[in-house]
């Protein structure tokens, strides 16, 4: 058992708040991802958790029991870093097996564990190798090994596959996801990547300049974001921002010319009752943009320009101007079989039910559809 | 503006041979990328090209001479590289003019030239203002901007924007790839990540331990892989290699694996099938997204799996499924919904399907549309 409370936690550097009273609570085998973008105070409330820097306020406590006092080494934590900081002088299997030797493990118990661990890890053929002649890619299973090994209660992870390249990484986080789930150790994952965020975890805590933004599971994130940081940060590419006024009923887009964007009088109202001014943002994620060459598409179509588009394999990106005057570029993610041309025109729409709406000023949520909100658990 | 042609260079440091007799062609006013690993020789490539490495063999021609033999100085190259190198206590202006006073340039000139490459950058608001007070986009586009100004023949970048965020990062590829179309030079672009050359590059070179393997424009170079390497450098994420054998004992030929049966009657088939009688080892290649999920047996065609782990991103889900004794990776709906260990079907696109040897990772075969008879469950 370990569950994690994290109760008005403040860490200043000098005059720079690193973590301004932050709330989080960890339950028992929860995978739970820390995503924000350099400088947000991630790193921060890592050490804090395991011990390497103490709080100038508030509580870290596992189980209930306050750590605020409990040296590292004796809070039960696991630790992977981004740069793997092994023993390169020593041996691969000298250096998974270093845990269970400090911690007087017997030999034998030692032997089977190091070996499974490798197994899991696809190292096991690399064992007697000096680490320092690993390959990046077999450094970080080492590291990951070497902390895996000792069986943590709580496993801290810093951005342990960032040096990884791209199909490597791809594998090794379907393989943390299993792992995690088997071994039901409670993780806490930072990370600047919305991919493994939304891929690997039951739930995000996504910060932002020191302060949490919101904590819930990927889904609700990806489509209820509090903010427009949130909205902005999930997801790639990134959501469509388009600026709107609300008025008697309708969205009249601004930055399109004062299109109007009819809505059902439901979401009218509910808009209506929640808004507290009548300038909003529109968000509309890239997938929802639907997008038809030439200029032939209905009188409720958006007329657009391709300025740019991008063959991403799988997908196509086009990145589409607006045939009116204004400065915003409306991105849309078509199927792979899409022919797209700098220069040609395009229709495009979007529906009531993918908006997200904001408020303006406050860059606030205001109206979202309901249908896609889960309850967590 | 300038073509560069490599032919046969080779290049070692020490044991290691970081460069092996490449040969490369590449067009003038064309954005080329050059997508590898660390350790490709990507870099020393660039290194090779603006003369700050000396090929043992073979020779680099910038335009129509050769520039084997020529001084850095004098290739008129300008090269951008990851860590910009601007100078902290000069402002913008005085960054971005640097390499004009260098050429003792009359002020009015220098005038001129700045106020188009600002606003070409966009950064026509900063000119006043030193490094530090740039965001990491604004920093770029000033590094850019100095290798604008003195219009070089070529533009080398190595990994440009590997130290901005994501956000920043993508904004960024869209600025360079309009830049480069706007100015119409050559741009070399080196990277290890896949989405910014398939983005950015009319060509993409694909380099692994110094040696070329493939040539070709984003489309092609992810459509026809010629190797796996190739194959599994692109795309994210990446193809599926799925061990199989070919059987050619009779005049039905197929392909088996422990879970499913191809076979077909098809000549562009014949070369997978070396010897008669002979089982051969195949690598059968199908990228996630050509691979449906389902969770009914609804056709004769679908394959039996189990869900191994569920992935969502937003926007897709990717479902890492388990056939036999291999797992691999499924691009499904952002609706998809799996649990662990239960049991789904799937169905394989038949003309996106790829045959490598599986001893030398070469392409054998990428199927067109009609040529595979049948894919069936064992």
């Amino acid at each position: 058992m370990a569950d994690i409370t994290l109760d008005n936690l403040v860490k200043k550097f000098g005059r720079q708040t690193a973590v301004d009273h932050l709330n989080l609570s960890i339950k028992d085998k929860e995978f739970v991802a820390i995503l924000g973008p350099s400088g947000c105070g991630k790193t921060t409330i890592m050490n804090m958790i395991s011990g390497l820097l103490n709080p100038d306020s508030g509580q870290v406590r596992f189980d209930g029991k306050v750590m605020n006092k409990v040296p590292p080494g004796k809070r039960g934590v696991g630790f992977v870093f981004q740069n793997y900081a092994i023993f390169t002088y020593m041996s691969v299997y000298d250096n998974i097996a270093f845990g269970l030797k400090v911690n007087k493990i017997p030999p034998s118990t030692i032997d089977k564990e190091v070996k499974a661990v490798a197994e899991l890890l696809q190292v096991d053929h690399l064992l007697e190798m000096n680490a320092g002649k690993l390959s990046v890619n077999d450094m970080q299973k080492v590291a990951l090994g070497r902390s895996m090994v000792t069986k943590p209660q709580i496993f801290l992870l810093d951005e342990p596959l960032s040096n990884l390249d791209a199909a490597l990484r791809s594998k090794m986080r379907a393989e943390l996801k299993k792992i995690q789930q088997e071994l039901g150790q409670t993780t806490i994952y930072v990370t600047h990547d919305q991919v493994e965020a939304m891929s690997l975890s039951g739930k995000i805590a996504v910060m932002n300049f020191a302060v949490l933004q919101q904590y819930d599971t990927p889904h609700n994130i990806y489509n209820h974001p509090v903010n427009m940081f949130v909205a902005n940060f999930i997801g790639s590419p990134t959501i469509n921002f388009v600026e709107a006024t609300f008025q008697s009923g309708e969205l009249i887009l601004d930055d399109f010319q004062g299109f109007h964007f009819p809505l059902s009088s439901a979401t009218a109202n509910q808009i209506q009752t929640k808004l507290k001014s009548d300038k909003v943002v529109i968000g509309i994620r890239p997938e929802h943009v639907k997008v038809t060459n030439g200029k032939n598409g209905g009188n409720s179509d958006i007329k657009a320009e391709i300025v740019n588009y991008e063959l991403l394999g799988a997908r196509t990106v086009l990145y589409m101007h607006p045939s009116m005057n204004t400065e915003n570029i409306i991105k849309s993610t078509m199927p792979s079989d899409f022919k797209a041309k700098n220069g040609n025109f395009a229709s495009l729409t979007f529906e009531e039910q993918h908006l997200y709406v904001f408020d303006k000023e406050s860059t606030e949520l205001v109206w979202r559809t309901e249908a896609t909100w889960h309850q967590s658990a | 503006m300038a073509s560069i042609r490599l032919s046969n260079v080779t290049k070692h440091f020490k044991a290691t041979t970081a460069i092996r007799d490449l040969n490369l062609e590449i067009k003038d006013g064309e954005f080329f990328c050059v997508l590898g690993p660390p350790g490709a020789g990507k870099t020393t490539l660039l290194r090779l090209i603006v003369g700050l490495e000396r090929p043992e063999i073979g020779s680099i021609e910038i335009g129509d001479a050769d520039v084997s033999e020529m001084h850095p100085s004098k290739r008129d190259i300008a090269m951008i590289f990851q860590n910009l190198a601007l100078y902290p206590d000069k402002t913008v202006f005085e960054n971005i003019v640097f390499p004009l006073r260098m050429q003792k340039m009359d002020e009015k000139t220098i005038q001129k030239k700045i106020t188009k490459v600002a606003k070409q950058l966009k950064i026509d608001g900063l000119l006043e203002k030193t490094p530090a007070k740039l965001s990491g986009g604004e920093r770029q586009r000033v590094a850019i901007g100095r290798a604008i100004i003195r219009k070089p023949r070529v533009y080398l970048m190595d990994e440009p924007l590997s130290n901005l965020d994501a956000i920043l990062r993508l904004e960024m590829r869209v600025t360079l790839k309009a830049l480069q179309t706007d100015l119409n030079e050559t741009f070399v672009y080196v990277t290890h990540d896949q989405v910014e050359a398939l983005s950015m590059g009319d060509r993409i070179a694909v380099l692994n331990d110094g040696k070329l393997q493939q040539v070709d424009t984003p489309e092609k170079i992810y459509r026809l892989p010629e190797n796996t390497f190739v194959a599994s450098i692109l795309g994210s994420p990446p193809m599926n290699f799925i061990p199989c054998n070919a059987n050619g004992q009779n005049t039905a030929e197929s392909i088996t694996h422990d879970c499913f049966e191809i076979s077909t009657t098809s000549d562009s088939f014949k070369k997978l099938f070396q010897a008669e009688g002979e089982k051969q080892n195949l690598l059968l290649g199908v990228r996630p997204e050509d691979i449906n999920i389902h969770h009914q047996n609804d056709t004769d065609d679908c394959i039996a799996a189990e869900i191994y782990v569920v992935e969502p991103l937003g926007n897709e889900t990717v479902v890492d499924i388990k056939l036999g004794d291999n797992i691999i990776k499924v691009l499904a709906d952002a609706d998809f919904i799996g649990t662990i260990g239960e049991k789904v079907w799937i169905t394989l696109r038949f003309d996106r399907l790829h045959f490598f040897d599986k001893e030398s990772g070469q392409c054998l075969l990428h199927n067109s549309k009609d040529s595979v008879s049948r894919i069936a469950p064992l």
